[in-house]
């Protein structure tokens, strides 16, 4: 793998996998030219600013929680059963402590107390890779802020500088979940449990998006509901998610910070 | 030289063998541990960083206090301290020895740990705190070893320790700052983002590491014939006494900007740690127990006739220490934690075997100034037979 950078060798590992292909087929893959070719397939895989628009006038609590169901099953996240160990991708939370700084006491009914939806931010400026002393935690140039929980060493600097509480820690050993908490666990085989001591959190569905898939969640909210989710680059002006943003009032979570969330929520 | 460690008196075996129990205590903690990971200890999602990482603060703010016995003597020529530079040089050496412990304790992946210089992060504050505090801990190794063996021979030490020593005074600084940046520099942790913070840092090692000194010069003397001298100790009080004057002009510098801009990000760690939020007040008894100390302290500090008065000073010392521990080994982490970036309140309280984990670690860094301790005092009382 030397002089392959880190996001090519992912690319690579991602199509070899998403082809079923073993280790010896997918050198194969290397072929010059070939790769790019068959990249070019999946537009999907093309974006250079993945973002999402959440649009809180479609969103409600049944399809929040298909979501989050839909995410923590085909990520193999457990629910441990103890707020203080809880490992979380995609979760609900209030709007006056998703967005404190926005609250005030004659908020309208509508969005008192109101459930909204939460993952990574996948920011533009991450304050998060900036302190991982290991690079487990990077931005790669499609805008996903991954997580290589192989290489990371469990000093929870990123969950220190993550202004989002994004990020999870597995206090314990995530495979020793409780059973009855945790039927069929894990539950999807073909993505990766993790160990004791690393930190975890959303990768914006790399493995989906690898193979031209819309994230776990996105496709979950749009199956009840289309557009309720809307996913796609930001950075091309005829996307989704850039025609949601130029029809609708947006608001992101603390903005001021200069981290520059990706995921914009409709009021 | 090493030799003079093992042939002690009993009271010095028991001491030992002391630490040693505890070490093993704590090493027999630490396997628990590695085995069920850091669920063991009573951090959590929301309070990710606890007991470890504000002892491996506290203990950076020691290390770098050495500089304030080695700068007087070698920038100011103040020879007074010429006797007491080793105790120091040692003091930062042991200190440093536990920062590294506590914060392989607080790895959830030790094992990787060395992925830190594998795979660089050039922007990450942990990777050049790393640096700093190692570099930091051979200079004072080498320096020290050197020089207490140049004096042993009877001989000046070589010019290029000299090199060492003129490096290891900005270094001193330098790990104290960097350890301040590893919190500073974070979006969104209200309490910890603040410009002074290396400043504050720095002001609260340099009274608790001398007061840690000016302690442990004064058990010297009582168990051992070398008197580390009254002069010295004397100096040192007064060291404590305007780094303590600063650093509690330094908190309520920081009391002012949060509660005159009335900016609650600003108050809330602050309102949390000295009255509670929302019903939870863990730490309230502790901040005011800091608080109460630091008072006391001021007030020995400040007035002559208690300062000068040995039994007093060492008083004033210990309050110092409790003080500025509770605030800066505890205090600190934790309120900058609480509330979460929710705004809501999760509290942190240390569980009994990361308690031993962390005594362990103590005894650990307490052995290796006893050993280190025991060649200087031997070699002091040889060459002063001699």
């Amino acid at each position: 793998m030397m002089g392959m950078d880190r996001r090519k060798f992912l690319k690579i590992a991602g199509l070899s996998a998403m082809m079923g292909l073993g280790g010896k087929a997918a050198f194969e893959l290397l072929a010059p030219g070939e790769l790019e070719a068959s990249l070019k397939e999946l537009p999907l895989t093309e974006g250079k600013k993945w973002g999402m628009v959440v649009d809180m006038t479609k969103m409600n609590e049944a399809i929040m929680d298909r979501c989050i169901e839909a995410c923590h099953t085909l990520h193999n996240v457990p629910n441990l059963g103890n707020p203080k160990e809880e490992i979380k991708w995609i979760w609900k939370e209030t709007y006056e402590h998703t967005f404190p700084g926005q609250h005030h006491e004659y908020v309208s009914e509508e969005y008192h107390g109101r459930n909204f939806l939460l993952l990574c931010n996948h920011c533009t400026n991450p304050p998060c890779c900036r302190v991982c002393p290991t690079k487990a935690t990077w931005k790669r140039d499609d805008g996903v802020v991954m997580m290589d929980q192989h290489r990371c060493i469990g000093c929870r600097f990123c969950m220190a500088a993550c202004p989002y509480g994004v990020r999870s820690f597995n206090w314990g050993d995530p495979r020793k979940a409780p059973a009855a908490l945790n039927p069929g666990f894990p539950t999807n085989m073909d993505y990766p449990t993790r160990s004791k001591g690393v930190v975890e959190k959303c990768n914006f569905c790399a493995e989906r998006i690898a193979k031209g898939q819309l994230p776990a969640c996105v496709e979950a909210a749009n199956s009840v509901k289309p557009h309720t989710l809307v996913f796609g680059d930001l950075d091309d002006p005829t996307s989704e998610p850039r025609k949601s943003l130029r029809e609708h009032y947006t608001i992101r979570r603390k903005p001021e910070l200069g981290s520059g969330p990706n995921v914009y929520y409709i009021i | 030289m090493l030799d003079k460690a093992i042939k002690g008196s009993p009271q010095y075996w028991s001491w030992v063998i002391f630490l040693l129990a505890l070490m093993g205590v704590g090493f027999g903690c630490y396997l628990y541990q590695w085995f069920e990971g850091l669920r063991i200890t009573g951090m959590s999602r929301d309070v990710s960083w606890g007991f470890y990482i504000g002892q491996l603060t506290y203990f950076v703010g020691v290390a770098a206090s050495g500089v304030m016995v080695v700068l007087p003597y070698y920038l100011h020529d103040y020879k007074a301290f010429g006797r007491i530079t080793i105790l120091g040089e040692f003091l930062a050496v042991a200190s440093i020895v536990m920062c590294g412990l506590f914060v392989m304790v607080d790895l959830g992946n030790l094992p990787r740990m060395l992925n830190i210089m594998i795979y660089p992060n050039p922007t990450s504050i942990l990777f050049w705190d790393m640096i700093v505090l190692n570099v930091y801990m051979l200079l004072n190794l080498v320096i020290g070893w050197n020089v207490l063996s140049a004096e042993r021979k009877g001989v000046g030490y070589q010019k290029w320790v000299k090199v060492l020593i003129y490096i290891s005074i900005p270094w001193a600084f330098s790990i104290h700052t960097v350890t301040a940046f590893l919190y500073a520099g974070l979006p969104g942790r209200h309490y910890w983002l603040t410009a002074i913070m290396a400043a504050r840092f720095l002001s609260s090692a340099f009274c608790s590491g001398p007061a840690l000194l000016i302690l442990l010069a004064l058990i010297v003397r009582r168990f051992t014939s070398f008197d580390p001298g009254k002069e010295q100790i004397r100096t040192l009080g007064g060291i404590v006494a305007y780094a303590m004057i600063i650093n509690v002009f330094f908190f309520l510098l920081e009391m002012f900007t949060a509660f005159y801009s009335q900016i609650p990000g600003h108050m809330h760690s602050i309102v949390y740690l000295f009255r509670g939020l929302d019903g939870y007040d863990r730490l309230v008894p502790w901040m005011w127990t800091a608080a109460f100390f630091a008072l006391v302290a001021l007030v020995l500090l400040i007035v002559p006739a208690t300062r000068r008065r040995q039994d007093i000073l060492a008083v004033a010392c210990a309050s110092v220490i409790i003080s500025t521990w509770i605030d800066k080994g505890f205090g600190l982490v934790i309120g900058g934690f609480v509330p979460n970036p929710f705004e809501r309140v999760f509290e942190y309280w240390p569980t009994v075997p990361e308690i031993f984990i962390s005594v362990g670690v103590w005894a650990t860094g307490f052995f290796i100034l006893t050993v280190l301790y025991k060649i200087v005092v031997s070699i002091k009382e040889e060459v002063a037979v001699s």
